[in-house]
């Protein structure tokens, strides 16, 4: 069997130029392993090879970055490896930076596996632990001996495509992928062992971080609602009936903005429902149910209300990523804010 | 509370024409186990069959999973105010037929139920594969309500498990455990002053119909949370009517071996001060979340606890009550650790909880019930492989032309316990 080909990537210093003096060094690439690659095609051993070491300045790259990311991947594309690696970088700043950069450029241009090492606070790891896999090493290069290991039987796993265990098991620094495992020990067991800690006020881990919830104070209470404009934004997923947009059942990519001037009332005729996540039934057959736009046109013509607001905009809420709903909140809330609009009623299902 | 729990191990069960415990065999005879469930008019058709760990056997849809017991000294009888009279049980000797357990399969359209594979890569991910069990595969009769049904199958499960567990009064344990349970007084005694007082706050799925709980024969979604002895939680005092997924429900079986309460029993007088068992709801309505979780932070602060672990079951609307029950205890400056388990997406990318508090800074996840994972044909089928596609976990196409199943671990039985069953993990 032919080994798998590695490109690898490390900075002046351990391509023993020289040190920060040196760090102006624009890239170089050399024949076959250098530096801490002498390591790695040790932990290979006759599975894969470095077949070119690319050694860069580290200021080169980063006051570069575009010229310098072009520079290296055209340089890793040259020799068609079916893996890349670059680092470790430990908590060198500029260096993890660099890794970081050009990993994700080769993941993303070549579509090869990539790898890289740094220290958890290494600036470089908070930029690109979601883009490329990142093994957690020491803070200085004396982690080298236990970082090398690490790194070269994770990048074995990518490059053969096996399935890659969770970070606990594999070492690299969370990647906001969750990834089950079998621990040594039960739930209950861990559960004990670490309220243990807590109540010692010794440190523990918790297995699952809290995501931080962006939790926004109310406006104040609108005084005169008789002059107030006041729009519908719902993730009931009310669309027009047909869903011009195509709007997702589950997991949107998207939201709709809709027209209601001068409709008084949603009929089945007219609206529907485009969410998968609940019984439509009821929704597709009033879906004034869901957003209420009969009750607040009758507002507006009692002078409850000073006017329903043109537009409404809808999305699905069903498994529809935190990250894309605070997207389109965002659209929605510029869009409101340029119609002048007081406030919202926003409904769910 | 004081129980004596003889353990007779149970290595085998065959079918015979009499019913008996022998030299740690089980022998079955059907008919009289029968009779009892054929009574109930919602049950058309019943009968066993046997699935041993190891075999290529899956079983499916599985409802619940129970472990014979009886109780042989004390007041009660196994299952209060469900299968027995009501009076107290946790007290004097049970006898347990241990590693073997009734399991309930057959047609339960509609509702959420699961698959224990008995080999194989779905064998590792739930507890039942290593049991013994004797599988009480049952079919309704046609134009039954849902919920009726599931009445009817989980007292013929419950029944069912009566009568072996009868078997096994007159025999000789082969390992007796003796767990005791102070009461508040006692937990004031001197020479346990050292140890940190920590209590139990376990979570009981109610967002029912069909999403049910039962102490001693009430249905918990009526219940103010209370507090109830770890050795009554042992006699079967607290028993599951759900029909919610199937990874994170907590089986009888389950509540029978309370994790959690037989670790904090072990190290009980040692390392901790185990004061005491609050159980409360998961109800849907907010009004019912916050009257059930104020209540137990109350009690919480009235048995002067230090910290407390707080078990789940299901997931999505109850994250509600995890956090805040976690959160009002945590304000009381009560350190809790929280078990729960995850729905973070198949790709594993999404927040993992319907609910978060930075408060909640001690988590113990049973993993990621959306990952997928692909169970190899087997076999034999006990019951039916019918509803693969549409029980939770499931989608179109999970049931593979050659017989293997794709699916979230949500399908398989006990994957992801919210006691800390099992060893799975997430990171």
């Amino acid at each position: 069997m032919s080994k798998f080909k590695v490109v690898h990537y490390i900075n002046q210093f351990f391509g023993q130029v020289g040190g920060e003096e040196m760090a102006h060094i624009p890239a170089e690439k050399r024949k076959g392993p250098a530096g801490p690659g002498l390591a790695f095609t040790k932990q290979f051993k006759d599975e894969a090879e470095i077949v070119a070491t690319i050694v860069c300045g580290d200021s080169w790259f980063n006051e570069n970055l575009e010229v310098a990311t072009k520079t290296v991947l055209d340089m890793v594309r040259e020799e068609s490896p079916d893996l890349f690696i670059a680092g470790p970088a430990f908590n060198a700043g500029r260096y993890g930076v660099a890794c970081g950069t050009i990993c994700d450029a080769v993941k993303t241009e070549l579509g090869i596996p990539v790898l890289t090492g740094m220290y958890v606070e290494n600036p470089g790891a908070d930029m690109f632990r979601t883009k490329v896999l990142i093994i957690s090493t020491a803070n200085n290069a004396g982690g080298m001996r236990k970082a090398v290991p690490a790194m070269a039987k994770l990048a074995l796993k990518l490059v053969k495509g096996e399935r890659i265990g969770a970070s606990v098991e594999d070492g690299y620094i969370p990647d906001g992928v969750r990834r089950n495992f079998f621990d040594k020990k039960r739930g209950s067991t861990r559960a004990l062992e670490m309220l243990l800690k807590k109540i010692a006020g010794k440190p523990f881990e918790t297995e699952y971080p809290m995501p931080t919830f962006d939790r926004v104070p109310p406006m104040p209470a609108i005084v005169d609602m008789t002059k107030a404009n006041i729009a519908i934004v719902t993730s009931g997923g009310i669309v027009p009936k047909g869903n011009p947009d195509r709007i997702e059942s589950s997991s949107a990519s998207k939201y709709g903005s809709y027209n209601i001037e001068g409709v008084d009332d949603l009929t089945s005729e007219t609206f529907e429902t485009a969410h998968g996540g609940h019984d439509p039934v009821y929704a597709n057959e009033d879906a004034d149910r869901v957003i209420p736009v009969d009750v607040l046109r009758q507002y507006e013509k009692e002078g409850k209300i000073g006017k329903l607001h043109d537009w409404f905009y809808s999305t699905t809420g069903n498994g529809t990523a935190v990250a894309s709903a605070k997207k389109y909140a965002a659209e929605i809330a510029e869009k409101l804010h340029s119609y002048e609009v007081d406030a919202v009623i926003l409904t769910s299902t | 509370m004081k129980l004596e729990v003889g353990y007779i191990d149970i290595k085998g069960i065959r079918f015979g024409d009499y019913n008996a415990v022998e030299d740690g065999i089980l022998i079955v005879n059907p008919e009289p186990l029968l009779e009892p469930v054929l009574e109930d008019p919602l049950i058309k058709s019943a009968h066993f069959e046997i699935a041993t760990p190891g075999e290529s056997i899956r079983i499916t849809p599985v409802k619940d999973v129970i472990e014979p017991r009886v109780k042989v000294e004390g007041s009660g009888g196994v299952f209060p105010g469900m299968i027995s009279k009501v009076n107290t049980v946790g007290s004097g000797k049970t006898h347990v037929l241990r590693g073997m357990a009734v399991v309930t399969a057959g047609p339960i359209v509609g509702f959420q139920e699961g698959i224990i594979d008995m080999t194989g890569v779905g064998a590792d991910y739930t507890p039942f594969s290593k049991l013994h069990n004797l599988v009480l595969v049952m079919e309704p009769v046609d134009n039954f309500k849902q919920h009726e049904y599931e009445a009817a199958a989980r007292l013929a499960g419950l029944r069912t498990a009566v009568a072996i567990g009868e078997l096994a009064r007159d025999l000789v344990p082969d390992e007796t455990v003796i767990y005791e349970t102070p009461t508040v007084a006692e937990t004031f005694k001197e020479e346990w002053k050292h140890l940190p007082r920590v209590g139990y706050v376990m979570m009981l799925q109610s967002q029912g119909l069909l999403h049910d709980t039962y102490v001693y024969g009430v249905d918990a979604k009526r219940t103010l949370s209370t507090m109830i002895s770890a050795t009554e939680v042992m006699d079967g005092a607290i028993v599951s009517g759900n029909c919610v997924s199937a990874c994170d429900k907590n089986t009888t079986y389950h509540h029978q071996n309370n994790p959690v309460i037989h670790d904090l029993l072990a190290v009980h007088g040692k390392k901790i001060n185990f004061v005491g068992t609050i159980i409360t709801n998961e109800n849907v309505y907010l009004d019912d979340k916050i009257r059930s979780s104020d209540w137990t932070s109350k009690m919480a602060s009235y048995l002067s606890l230090d910290a407390a672990i707080i078990s789940q079951e299901g997931f999505g609307n109850p994250d509600t009550d995890l956090i805040m029950n976690c959160t009002k205890l945590e304000k009381q400056g009560i350190k809790t650790v929280i078990i729960t388990d995850e729905y973070a997406g198949q790709d594993g990318k999404s927040q993992s909880l319907a609910d978060a508090d930075e408060l909640a800074n001690a988590v113990v996840t049973g993993g990621n019930a959306n990952e997928v994972v692909i169970l190899p044909p087997l076999d034999r089928v006990i019951g039916t492989l019918d509803y693969v596609d549409t029980v939770a976990g499931g989608h179109a196409g999970s049931l593979r032309p050659d017989g293997s199943i794709e699916a979230e671990l949500q399908i398989i039985t006990g994957a992801t316990n919210e006691m800390g069953f099992n060893r799975m993990s997430a990171r």
